[in-house]
């Protein structure tokens, strides 16, 4: 089961409000290597990993919802005192017109979520890289959304997610060593 | 409603701080179960939480559902703001 609790894990702040910058960071939210897609593979890939790696796997899965609800709460704040006119310099208006001033699973060019951005190979290794793969994807992403924002107080937030992607990469090489070990041990999986 | 004092949210940060050392050091402790240096600092910590939870939620509320509701307040985690209310 899950219980929620009312915190974010890291505090969130934003100098103003900004919704290009929220256009931005929407990649995070409903993008191909975003904080949804990778909260949903790691749940996902738990019941076929083995048992040594479905801890690592769950708490990371964690962690990663939990970086969605900053992202969300980056983007509500950039964005809830917007007025028409900052929308539409922000070209959200397709956005706008859409969802209102709603949240949505999409990327930064306006496409929703898909479940294509997600493997499950049920193979340990293959899934193991993948995710070794996502987080740096993950991490280059929010690279690149520093790179074009101005905001201090945002990009703090930004910073401590570029690093989170960093430890998870780390502890996801040493998942597949400790699985590589377990493999030469005994060689019927 | 109104948002909270600063004191209230020195709290809640430093229980962030706390929060975010423990998550850590399970994922570190997933690939590295015999550092007894690491387990020991987790337990300490996780220790730690207990009396700053208490702090935080006499401020904000319950932070979690299937808790005593917090004295002082009037229900759970329901009411109070929200984190993106902050
Ligand atoms: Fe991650």
């Amino acid at each position: 089961m899950f219980v929620y609790e009312k915190k974010l894990l890291y505090p969130v702040k934003v100098s103003s409000c900004n919704p290009k910058l929220a256009k931005y960071l929407i990649e995070q939210y409903g993008g191909a290597d975003g904080e949804l897609a990778a909260a949903l593979r790691y749940m996902n890939q738990r019941y076929t990993i083995p048992d040594k790696v479905i801890g690592l796997l769950t708490d990371i899965a964690m962690e990663e919802f939990s970086h969605l609800e900053m992202i969300a709460t980056m983007v509500f704040k950039l964005t809830k005192d917007a007025t028409p006119d900052q929308i539409r310099d922000a070209g959200l208006e397709p956005h706008y017109v859409n969802h209102g001033s709603a949240l949505y699973y999409e990327n930064a060019g306006g496409i929703p979520f898909n479940a294509s951005y997600i493997a499950g190979k049920g193979d340990p290794i293959a899934d193991l890289y993948e995710d070794i793969a996502a987080e740096e994807k993950a991490r280059a992403t929010y690279q690149y959304i520093i790179d074009l924002s101005d905001d201090p107080d945002l990009n703090d937030g930004l910073k401590f997610l570029r690093e989170r992607e960093i430890v998870h990469g780390q502890r996801f090489r040493e998942a597949v060593e400790m699985l590589k070990e377990n493999y030469s041990e005994r060689k019927v999986f | 409603m109104k948002q909270p004092t600063v004191k209230a949210m020195n709290l809640l940060e430093q229980l962030q701080a706390l929060d975010f050392t423990l998550v850590e050091l399970r994922l570190y402790l997933h690939t590295h179960p015999d550092d007894e240096k690491a387990l020991q600092q987790y337990n300490e910590t996780a220790g730690q939480r207990v009396t700053l939870k208490e702090q935080v939620e006499e401020e904000f509320g319950s932070l979690a559902p299937n808790e005593p509701f917090t004295p002082g307040q009037a229900s759970g985690w329901g009411e109070g703001l929200w984190p993106w209310q902050l």
